[in-house]
């Protein structure tokens, strides 16, 4: 009930929208009534339109979103870790960082191609910044007593960097992962929407260039409510993994 | 001493130098030895480098000038034959009671049925039957210390090193974990260095007490405090408290230089 409460405002904004459309309020082509637009995600799903472009896009993000995961979170623990991986590393770090990724679509076209590859590639390289300095905050942020704790009871240094500093940078690492997720979706549909053949991305572009606008509409909010899934299936994941934190006397 | 010193601390000087600002002299040349079994306290003003000297022993910090021997090997990084107990517990915080305490066990690579029992018997030893599942955050600070002493005590360290354990814990709660340390040292013997700056604390739990001045950190004196740790009344009998009056004006002058006040 109280969940219900809360999403209500968007059962209101989907009257309005309906009515605002059937009454004629604003022109059809600029917004189809949300009844036409839901016929037309039926259509798509039925003949499998959605669902091929859909598997392609998750593949490519989960691909990428994957990549810099592992990767960054590698990355972020040794720079805390070791001084020279750091000096090397920081100042690349740092001029990246502010770069909006989407300027590089084109150069990930130029290298990869059209396909998966160029999509991969993007997303992981945007991806990967956040997570890395999650991972950095976090294990730098690793009490000195712990590590001497586990020392003192024979772990060695990797069992160590695995046992305290992982798990110290466990927090700031999950919200890294967390802005990598949302930046995931941002980037697939951008570079999509730009050169691809298939997607998420590519399709709402089609269907727009085609005039298809109920169906259109269908694909922008598609991608609206799984973006919206997989940060709330993120975030059950992430209160699970740090409930150790959450729980207070 | 009439057993051979299990530890050798031989002229041991040691240069703090922090991330900004000038080096400080953290001990100057500092000798001591303590026996099999023995419990000695390091008392002093904070900032008289006891902490250090207990890091030094414990091989967290490496020994630059001197020397440290256990059972006459020089240390060589931090060990398993030496178990420490930090003044804020140091528990992994993602780690349950029992996690934590197997933790040291598994490191040790004892059998899984084995290092459970073991777990057991010192939640027991420690009295947090009941507990074993909770993380640090949901105890008091006395269980949580008492779940650090079970963790240390559990993979059986030849050397107990105590880093003001009960500083933390009120007044009533550190009372009462002096007397269960007490038990649980008499249950199972260890030499133990405990660092403290409470000069009743160290009376009471020591054999020994090496008092420390500050800056440079030296030993200034030690002093024996034997006592018969059973005796519920020890904290009115006349010996004890002469005891700590003693001890109490030897630190106290160390106490007063270290905040750095002066005499008008």
């Amino acid at each position: 009930m109280k969940q219900f409460i809360r999403y209500l405002p968007l059962l209101l904004l989907a009257v309005t929208w309906e009515l605002a459309a059937r009454l004629e309020l604003v022109s059809n082509t600029a917004l189809p009534p949300l009844s036409d637009v839901i016929l037309a995600w039926v259509d798509m799903i039925k003949d499998g339109e959605l669902l091929t472009n859909g598997a392609s896009s998750l593949y490519r993000a989960g691909a990428g979103l994957g990549l810099s995961i592992a990767i960054g979170g590698v990355l972020g623990i040794t720079m805390a870790w070791w001084k020279p991986v750091n000096v090397l590393l920081a100042p690349l770090v740092e001029i990246f960082y502010p770069l909006p990724k989407s300027a590089l679509i084109p150069v990930t076209v130029i290298w990869l191609g059209f396909g998966d590859g160029s999509k991969i590639l993007l997303i992981f390289l945007g991806c990967m910044l956040p997570v890395t300095m999650g991972a950095f905050n976090g294990a730098r942020s690793s009490e000195q007593v712990l590590v001497w704790s586990a020392r003192s009871m024979g772990a060695n240094k990797l069992r160590m960097l695995w046992d305290v500093v992982l798990p110290s940078a466990m927090p700031e690492l999950l919200n890294g992962i967390r802005t990598a997720l949302a930046l995931s979706f941002i980037l697939l549909v951008s570079s999509e929407l730009i050169v691809a053949q298939k997607g998420f991305g590519f399709l709402i572009g089609f269907l727009g260039a085609n005039g298809s606008y109920d169906a259109m509409y269908a694909v922008v909010l598609t991608v609206a409510f799984l973006g919206f899934a997989a940060d709330r299936i993120y975030l059950l994941i992430l209160r699970r993994t740090l409930a150790w934190r959450e729980q207070t006397p | 001493m009439a057993a051979p010193a299990q530890i050798v601390i031989d002229r041991v000087s040691h240069l703090y130098r922090p991330p900004r600002g000038r080096e400080v002299l953290a001990l100057d040349d500092v000798s001591l030895e303590v026996a099999n079994r023995e419990f000695v306290a390091l008392l002093g003003p904070s900032g008289c480098g006891k902490s250090t000297l207990l890091y030094l022993i414990g091989g967290f910090l490496p020994v630059e000038k001197g020397a440290i021997l256990i059972d006459r090997n020089p240390v060589a990084g931090p060990g398993p034959d030496r178990g420490i107990v930090f003044q804020h517990f140091a528990l992994f915080p993602w780690k349950t009671v029992r996690g934590n305490i197997l933790y040291g066990l598994e490191r040790q690579g004892m059998p899984k049925d084995e290092r459970e029992k073991r777990a057991m018997d010192f939640i027991e030893l420690v009295g947090l039957h009941g507990f074993e599942d909770s993380y640090p955050s949901q105890l008091s600070g006395g269980m949580r210390q008492r779940t650090a002493i079970a963790r240390t005590l559990a993979f059986d360290p030849k050397i107990l090193l105590m880093d003001e354990p009960f500083g933390a814990l009120d007044a009533q709660t550190r009372g009462l974990m002096q007397s269960e340390l007490l038990r649980i040292w008499q249950r199972t013997p260890k030499t133990v260095i405990f660092v403290t700056h409470d000069v009743q604390e160290a009376v009471y739990l020591a054999d020994r007490v090496a008092v420390m001045s500050a800056r440079p950190g030296r030993i200034k004196t030690i002093v024996d405090t034997k006592f018969d740790k059973n005796d519920p009344n020890i904290f009115k009998a006349k010996a004890f408290v002469e005891k700590v009056d003693e001890l109490w004006n030897l630190v106290k002058d160390e106490a007063i230089k270290a905040q750095g006040v002066r005499a008008p």
